[in-house]
């Protein structure tokens, strides 16, 4: 009788799948064990203690540049500075977010103009923004052309309304919130506007339902809405009003101004950013096919309501996961704000204040957390997005 | 009275509109309708308004000859390609080449190898490619080493920390993709692997270093990494950047071979199984061969990003190629040229992720067409 063939635990998937994981984590950890002990001898030797309690501290530096949070030399601690730059990045990033989106659209939807030059122009620009290093356009840019081209402060170029321009920034008027019965019947205004908007535009969807006939709800609405704030403007001329930047002999004073570095900063990203969005908006409009324009069309269906129904409904769901993915990707670009000197996360905290106090390891780490918390739930939203999408597919 | 139906000859039609050649090609994609004229007339107007000054500027006004600023202080209204004529060296293979132009054969010959070499591999049909490819990958980085850096072969010396320009972002940039590929590969089986703390750990890899800017992670190398180590080991400058980029860059080239491998057929890792074939036989033969082809053009893709991010090291003070085209523009002698410094290290990059985009988009063409056959 043969003996029952069996076979060896060392050649059991299981035991050795088991095995090798365990040798992993072993390595793993004891890789981190090390890295763990060396930093604390090497902090004991150097003498440093590490730990939150400098964030109580008072920062012994000035900050340039913080349009919402207050900050005073001399009295405002670490942990402001912090909350400082994630605000200065977040500024910067909308701002970025907003231009690169509107910018790549019109040039994604150019790339597909049937007239060459247009799409020639269209494909020079991605070709050219894309392939270079977005550094060196930040620092083209501020070095290259805005710092040399825009005049000194005494020479500010009036771009009128009380908007000027220098070497040292863009001069904006700053607006005004009154207080008072003005504040409060704006507010009024704003909610009954935004009323308006819905409500007429749910009437005018069952009129169509009713009668085949789409009334301009939508617009009748905003019309009623813009009706009611001017309104308010009208009655209380308090409510919001401009401080205006005025030029004096040697500098602009006053206003709302942004500086150099966040202007420089913002074009780059933006122009860089605008590049890879027209890529995926080409891509995603090309991903419709022919045969959903053609169906539509043998609908009956008129151009403009069958990119509003047909073929934009089809491309967006190929173009939001990557773009913003690229949002992401611009966000983290504005660390680059470095090269330029604007004061955002990376350059005030992972810089100035690190070289103040000398809390390298804290310092990264809350750095570095920003950003993860940042695009993990970047993912956690695409991931969301991607299942939506992919249900009201099948 | 019933007609009858008599066949009455219709005149016939005029032919179709020609819709070949260049004059129909001309009417349809520039002169299509009113709108399509006004935009062409338009975008014609602009070319007017653009070209003239930037030919101008760039070559017709432009000063090249000489060797010191007064030449092109006399000459405001051109480029004063003089200055990169004159730091040339410099931008392209940092100082020490810049001060010894006796020397400045060693870095070109190095460069004119690696072409040699690269074109070889990327001929279709040259013959030795995996000789070829394993001397590139091992022998070479030695030889170019040895060449230029010259000690060893007797030359006078040329020390690391004075390399610089073009040829550090090339060797920071190859050494990131050499080094990054196989982390890449490993960590891309690690995430699909059914092994639940391998993919644990292959997980929080990627969305650690992909979740950071790389200038945090550079900050990190520079600021941090000495702290990990025994203070008796020391890295320098350069080999802390390179380390950076090629761990940051590990996690991005696992999500392009990931892709690869998802698109290997289901059945491609039973038959495999069904062999009997061992995990890792089954891995080198069946399914990384298929796996790498499908991915080649994701990876491509981020080795232009990488390249790209090479310039990053600018920040933590290495001189590579744009920090050097910049210092050198802030040089005492050559100051205000910003724009010509920039404008030739921007030309640099461009004509290299520019043909490395093209190279990716052939693979993908080609690749396409094997799978549509």
């Amino acid at each position: 009788m043969r003996p029952k063939a069996r076979i060896p635990f060392y050649r059991n998937p299981t035991i050795r799948g088991i095995f090798a994981q365990i040798v992993l984590l072993v390595i793993v950890l004891w890789g981190l064990i090390t890295i763990f002990n060396n930093t604390v001898t090497n902090l004991r030797e150097r003498g440093i203690q590490t730990g939150f309690e400098f964030l109580d501290q008072v920062a012994p530096f000035a900050v340039g540049f913080s349009p919402f949070i207050d900050y005073k030399l001399g009295e405002s601690p670490y942990w402001l500075v912090f909350l400082i730059g994630i605000q200065n990045t977040i500024i910067v990033s909308v701002l970025g977010v907003i231009a690169a989106t509107l910018l790549g659209f019109v040039i994604g939807v150019m790339r597909l103009s049937s007239n060459f030059l247009v799409s020639r122009f269209a494909a020079l620009y991605i070709e050219t923004f894309r392939n270079i290093p977005v550094l060196l356009q930040i620092m083209f840019w501020n070095f290259a052309v805005f710092l040399p081209l825009f005049p000194l402060p005494p020479d500010s170029i009036d771009i009128g309304t009380g908007i000027y321009l220098n070497n040292r920034g863009l001069y904006l008027p700053r607006p005004i919130l009154g207080s008072g019965p003005g504040l409060w019947a704006l507010v009024v205004a704003i909610i009954l506007g935004i009323a308006a908007v819905i409500l007429l535009a749910r009437w005018a969807r069952r009129r169509q339902y009713e009668t085949g006939q789409r009334p301009p709800g939508t617009l009748y609405g905003l019309l009623i809405a813009a009706g009611l704030i001017g309104l308010v403007f009208l009655i209380f001329p308090a409510t919001l009003t401009f401080e205006l930047p005025e030029l004096r002999r040697f500098n602009v004073t006053g206003g709302m101004p942004v500086p150099l570095p966040l202007f420089s900063l913002w074009f780059a990203l933006s122009t860089y950013t605008t590049a890879f969005i027209a890529e995926n908006v080409r891509g995603g409009i090309q991903s419709v096919s022919k045969g959903q324009t053609e169906a539509a069309q043998s609908l009956g269906l008129r151009r403009s309501t069958m990119l509003r129904l047909v073929i934009i409904p089809q491309a967006l769901r190929v173009i939001i996961p990557p773009t913003i993915n690229q949002y992401l990707n611009l966000t983290k670009n504005s660390s680059l704000a470095v090269a330029v000197a604007y004061e955002e996360l990376v350059n005030l905290w992972a810089g100035i204040a690190l070289n103040q106090t000398g809390q390298a390891l804290v310092i990264i780490a809350m750095t570095i957390g920003v950003y993860e918390i940042l695009s993990l739930s970047t993912s956690a939203i695409l991931n969301w997005y991607n299942r939506r999408v992919q249900l009201v597919e099948r | 009275m019933a007609q009858a139906l008599v066949f009455d000859a219709k005149p016939t039609r005029p032919p179709p509109l020609q819709e070949t050649g260049i004059w129909q090609w001309v009417r349809q994609r520039l002169f299509g309708s009113i709108t399509n004229t006004i935009v062409t007339l338009l975008c014609f107007y602009i070319l007017y308004l653009i070209i003239p000054p930037i030919v101008n500027w760039t070559i017709l006004d432009a000063t090249i000859s000489g060797s010191n600023k007064a030449v092109c202080q006399a000459n405001p209204h051109g480029a004063c390609w003089t200055f990169i004529k004159v730091r040339l060296a410099q931008i392209m293979f940092g100082v020490y080449f810049g001060s010894h132009p006796d020397e400045l054969w060693r870095p070109i010959l190095a460069f004119a190898v690696i072409g040699c070499l690269l074109g070889w591999l990327l001929w279709p049909g040259a013959p030795r490619k995996p000789q070829v490819g394993l001397f590139t990958l091992i022998g070479f980085p030695i030889c170019a080493y040895a060449l230029i850096q010259g000690q060893w072969l007797g030359l006078p010396a040329a020390p690391t920390y004075e390399w610089g320009g073009f040829l550090l972002t090339f060797t920071l940039a190859s050494v990131g993709i050499v080094a990054a590929l196989p982390i890449g590969i490993l960590l891309a089986l690690g995430r699909r692997s059914s092994l639940p703390i391998v993919r644990g750990l292959s997980v929080i890899y990627i969305e650690f270093w992909r979740g950071a800017p790389l200038i945090t992670i550079l900050f990190m190398a520079s600021v941090m990494m000495p702290l990990f180590f025994p203070s008796e080991i020391d890295f320098n400058k350069v080999l802390r950047a390179m380390i950076g980029i090629a761990l940051f860059e590990a996690a991005y080239t696992a999500e392009a071979i990931r892709g690869g491998l998802q698109a290997v057929p289901r059945g491609q890792y039973e038959a495999a199984d069904a062999l009997g074939l061992s995990y890792w036989k089954k891995t080198i033969l069946i399914v990384l061969p298929q796996a790498l082809k499908i991915s080649i053009p994701g990876i491509v893709n981020t080795f232009i990003a990488l390249f790209k991010d090479t310039s990053l090291v600018a920040i933590i003070g290495l001189l590579d190629l744009l920090n050097m085209a910049q210092s050198a523009s802030r040089s005492i002698e050559w100051k205000g040229y910003d724009f010509e410094a920039y404008l030739f290290a921007a030309l640099i990059y461009w004509v290299c992720t520019y043909s490395m985009s093209r190279y990716s988009q052939h693979i993908e063409r080609q690749l396409d067409t094997t799978n549509r056959s």
